[in-house]
Order: structure tokens, then sequence, then C-alpha cells
């Protein structure tokens, strides 16, 4: 599509200056200049936004920092208090249990709506926008008081209904009654993943798309070699829409390691992590480090660890679906 | 999905016509399952936002009421009234909100419309790899540029002010950037090519050819940005410490009383007219919203 070599064959290639940066050729040189020139905002915000805090926050981790006196050098003293803290070791734990609970449900939720919706369903558009609404909303203030509504143990509608199915004088005597959810540290991981499944749309939506855009002569002649729905779904759909799983899996990740607003709100800003640290998420203990105790260098290390996970994390999924992603010979790669 | 299995015979029965019909009804009956599932899953999906507005328009007892009404016997509209007047400035939340949502809106488009533009159509050795680099950035949590950051921002003496929520975003933002870059890509690029041979410069080329070309994709941005801003939350926490300065969101929570003493009646209110602006303003534009979210998501 791109007709990317200007170049005229015969022509001569010059030198070009500065590591290969400055191409030779007026033309060429001009065009690169105003190449810098647009997207000069992102640079200046990347080195004044990004760079220069990345590496200021990681001086920070070093020294001891409260914001108001001068940093004080202390080496790898806060990494090595924070591996001794408990409640770093317990925010870790809440935070990974979550993503591992949350991001693999959401997939295959929004996987198989997907699939129902593209099966020429009526009223699709409909049903699309209906199903996208509350991603629209997720991460909200308001969504997070909503939930502890829903799943307040008392007069939430969610325990209503259950004893109304299965409690005592209910459908199904059975005597049994809702979880307090998000009082119960044992049911806190799943109540958030449940709020989080709410917002099921956005990766819905992704799917969708991906699936429409799976060639139908693929299936026909999967039909033709005799395979079934469910060998077409494994062998023909999966692979085609492997690389918007991966994309989906690894934004999936990266987000739910940072939930912070829901816990910020729900745990009530004067009790950060409730109960029993159960919703001690990464970010709120960090947020409690930096600016309740304000201990910056505290939490500046907390932010290193956390970016280094998130990479180390991204990494191990490229490379462990390198054999599972198919890639069509895209015109120009994926950039 | 039985139905698979019984294609078969009916397809050995009959060669030709047999199996034709035999696949039309398989699809028909798929058809129907997936679509009674769908209307089970929308009910599903949309039961807390109706709990939600009932919650809002119940009496203190009725909240309390055991097992639960869905209608109120008389409509609180009341309910509203107490929420977002009297001690919760919700007028001045509001107002607040639009002035740094719209402000980082204005910003991103900006910024990001001129950045896409050099990374979708502007050659220059190097390109990929920055271009690599502004993906990479997605990927950064944001805890890890935040305390400099509010340290400098506390040096300018920009605490309590709009000013960090707003100037950041003149920057660029790696994720509308990328969405853009995919729809600039996607334009014909005849016009340009005219306009070079014409003489044209490129800031021409960009605001006179792309950027009107590029509407619906600049309405999307837009949208997905003001939205991000509007319910953003842990940046105005930070960074905006009088009441006078709240966002609804900070307003919103500011709601919830301690230890189990919260009106819920009176928070949903509160909560249900918070996402009405979003929820109306997403029918309004669902098409630029569905957009940007395909457009982002399958060529990542």
């Amino acid at each position: 599509m791109a007709v990317s070599a200007t170049h005229a064959p015969g022509r001569p290639r010059r030198r070009s200056a500065l590591f290969g940066l400055i191409p030779a050729g007026n033309i060429e040189r001009r065009e690169a200049l105003w190449f810098w020139i647009f997207i000069s905002p992102w640079v200046i915000g990347f080195l004044v936004f990004t760079l220069y805090p990345i590496v200021m926050t990681a001086y920070y981790s070093m020294t001891k920092y409260d914001f108001r006196n001068d940093p004080i050098w202390l080496g790898l003293g806060n990494y090595a208090n924070l591996f001794d803290d408990r409640v770093f070791w317990k925010s870790l734990q809440v935070t990974g249990y979550y993503t591992l609970l949350s991001v693999p449900v959401g997939i295959i939720f929004g996987m198989l709506l997907a699939v129902l919706l593209n099966q020429k369903v009526p009223w699709l558009g409909m049903f699309r926008t209906l199903f996208y609404l509350p991603a629209l909303l997720s991460g909200s203030v308001a969504v997070a008081l909503l939930f502890s509504w829903l799943l307040n143990p008392q007069f939430g509608i969610i325990n209503s209904i259950i004893s109304s199915l299965v409690g005592d004088r209910g459908f199904i005597p059975l005597g049994l009654s809702g979880p307090r959810w998000l009082q119960d540290p044992n049911w806190v991981v799943p109540s958030y993943t449940l709020m989080s499944l709410w917002g099921f749309g956005g990766s819905m939506l992704i799917f969708l798309s991906a699936l429409q855009g799976v060639p139908t002569s693929l299936y026909e002649a999967a039909e033709i070699d005799g395979a079934g729905r469910i060998q077409q779904f494994f062998n023909v759909t999966i692979p085609m829409i492997s690389p918007v799983i991966l994309f989906t899996t690894i934004t999936g990740v990266i987000g739910a390691m940072q939930v912070f607003t829901a816990a910020y709100v729900i745990s009530g800003a004067t009790n950060l992590g409730a109960p029993a640290y159960a919703s001690m998420f990464y970010n709120l203990y960090l947020f409690l480090n930096a600016f309740r105790r304000y201990r910056m260098g505290v939490a500046s290390a907390q932010a290193w660890i956390l970016m280094i996970i998130i990479l180390i994390l991204t990494l191990l999924m490229f490379w462990a679906s390198r054999r599972y992603v198919y890639y069509e010979a895209d015109e120009e790669g994926m950039i | 999905m039985a139905e698979t299995t019984s294609a078969v015979p009916i397809a050995v029965a009959s060669p030709r016509r047999g199996f034709l019909s035999g696949k039309a009804r398989q699809e028909q009956i798929v058809r129907i399952i997936a679509t009674t599932l769908c209307i089970m899953g929308v009910l599903i999906i949309l039961f807390p936002l109706g709990w939600m507005i009932s919650t809002s328009l119940k009496t203190k007892a009725e909240v309390a009421k055991f097992p639960p009404v869905w209608i109120p016997a008389q409509l609180q509209w009341k309910n509203y009234q107490d929420a977002l007047t009297g001690q919760n400035r919700f007028d001045v939340y509001f107002k607040n909100t639009m002035i740094f949502a719209g402000g980082a809106m204005i910003g991103e488009l900006l910024s990001c419309s001129l950045v896409a533009y050099g990374f979708a159509r502007l050659r220059a050795p190097g390109k990929n790899t920055v271009f690599l680099l502004v993906l990479a950035t997605m990927m950064l949590p944001a805890w890890v540029t935040l305390i400099p950051q509010y340290i400098a921002f506390a040096r300018f003496g920009w605490l309590d002010t709009f000013y960090p929520l707003i100037v950041p975003k003149f920057f660029g933002s790696a994720y509308l950037i990328f969405m853009l870059r995919q729809f600039y890509k996607s334009l014909p690029k005849d016009y340009e090519e005219a306009a070079l041979i014409d003489g044209a410069g490129y800031p021409r080329i960009w605001s006179q050819i792309i950027l009107p070309l590029s509407l619906p994709a600049l309405g999307a941005v837009s949208i997905m940005s003001f939205m991000y801003h509007y319910t953003t939350f842990f940046e105005p926490l930070l960074y905006l410490t009088s009441e006078k300065h709240y966002p609804i969101s900070l307003g919103l929570q500011q709601f919830r009383a301690p230890f189990g003493g919260t009106s819920f009646h009176l928070l949903m209110a509160a909560s249900v007219t918070t996402i009405v602006p979003p929820v109306i303003l997403f029918f309004i534009a669902q098409r630029y919203f569905i957009q940007g979210i395909v457009v982002s998501g399958v060529k990542g």
C-alpha cells in the first residue's frame, strides 16, 4: 500500500549525517525536519513529563524523602525495607490475585459475547451499544459507589436476590445467604472482579470487530474439510484473532495491576485497604506511603518495582505468545 | 452446541438440497439461541443501572426494606435536590469538571493531531524507533512519573490549581496519538501529493487537508479524551485540595460517610446525575465511540 521507496533506483545514495538521522538530499531533509517539528510536542512531553520523572523517581527511591526536607541518600535501603514489609507483600498478593482472576474472566466473557453477537443476531447495533454502555462508566467513582451499594451485605439487591432464591424462606429453601462481599476479606477480590466484569463491553467490541475481519473463505474451507462449529472456533477463529487476544491480555494485565479509584472510594478514604488489608491494592499502598505518610522515597521504590514487574510481564506475554499468535503478512508490519 | 451433529445425517441422506436446508435450519436455531442469550445478557448488564435509578427515587425507609421494592410508592424527586445542593455544591463541581476536562481535551486534540500527522505521513530516519517509544510509554504505570511531577508542580505553586491537570495534556497522549495515526494512514494520499506539487508546505497540508478529512476521527478522540477526564479521579485527588476546586469525581466520593452511615438514596441520586451527561453523549455520538475503540484495538 505504502510506497516507501521514493529514491529513484539509479540514483546513487549519498551518505547521511549524524548517525543517519539527517538524510541526504534537500527534499528528504526538509521532510525529516518537519517530522521532528510535528512530533515535537510529544518529544518535549516525553522528556519533561516522562523521562525526567522516571529518572528522578529512581533517584528518590534511593533516598529518604518526606517532601519537606531535602532527600537523604539511603542506597537500596527502601527496597530492602519493602521486601521486609508484610503489607507490601500483601498488596502484591491482592493485586496479583485480582489480575489473575479478572483478566481471564473479562476476556472469556468479552469473547463469548462477541461470538454471540457475530451470529447475525437482529438488532446488532442496539445490543452492541447497550453492552458497551457500562464500559463507558467503568473506573468512575459512580460505579464504585454503585457496586458498594449493590453488594451491601444487609440491604444490597444482590444478596436480597440470593436469599429470595436459596435463603430460609426462599424459592428453594436451602438456608443459604449471600457472602459479605466487600466486607469479607475472602470475598473482596471476587467482588472487585465482578465490578470489572461489568465493564467488559470494551473487550467485547474489540473482539467483535476482529471476528468480523476473519475472512469467510476460511470458514468455508474448514466446512468443506468437515470441521464443525466448535472445531472451526478453535482452529480458525482463535488463531485468526490471536493478535487481538494478546493485545487485550496485555492491556488488561497492565490495567488490572493499577487499580486505584475503586479501592480508594470503596474502602473509604479513612480506612484504606479495609477489611484486613484485603483491598490493599498495589497502587493504594503506594498512595498511602506517598501522600498520607509522606514517604516519597519508599513510594518511589514501589513505583519502580511496579514498572519492572509490568515490563517483565509484558515481555513474558510477548515471548510466550510468539508461537501461538498469528500475524498476517502485513504491508508494513505492525508499525 | 449440539446442532453440529444433526447436520451430518441429513447431509448423508440427501446430498445437495437436504444439506442446504439442514444448514439453514441450523443457522436459524443458532441465531435464536444467540438472540435469547443476548437479551438475557442485556437485562443482566442493565440491572445495576436500573437499581441505581430505583434507589435514587426512594425514601430512606424504602431503601432498607426487605424484600426490596423496585418501584417506590412515591417517586422521591426531592432526593436529587437534596443530593445536589446544600452542603454539596454540585454546580461548582460540574463547572470545575468542565473547565479542566475541556482544557485537557483541547490540549490532547491539538497535540495529538499534530504528532499523529508526523508519524502517519512524514518520512524521517529513526521514525519507527520513536514510534515504538510512543507505544512503550502506554505500558508505563502512571505512578512511576507521578511523584517527581507532583514535586515539580508544587514548586511551581501549581497545587490546588487546574494547571497540573491541563498543561501536560498539551504534549500528547500515546493512546490518542496511536488512534489518530491509524486513521490518518487510512486516508488517501492523492490530495496531499497534489498539494505538495503545488508547493504547499506541510503545516498547510495538515490544517487544510488532513484536519478537514479527519473530522470523524477527531470527534472520536475528543469524546474519548473528554470522557476520560470527566471520570478521572486520582489526579484531581492529588492536586486539588480545596473544595471549591473539586470536580464531580471528588465531590461524589466525599459523599460516602464513614462507618456505614451513608444515605444510599441520596448517594445514588448524585451518582445518577453524574452519569447522565456521559450517557447522553454516548447515545448521540456512539458511532464515534465505537469506531475509536475498534481502531485502537484491532491493529494493536
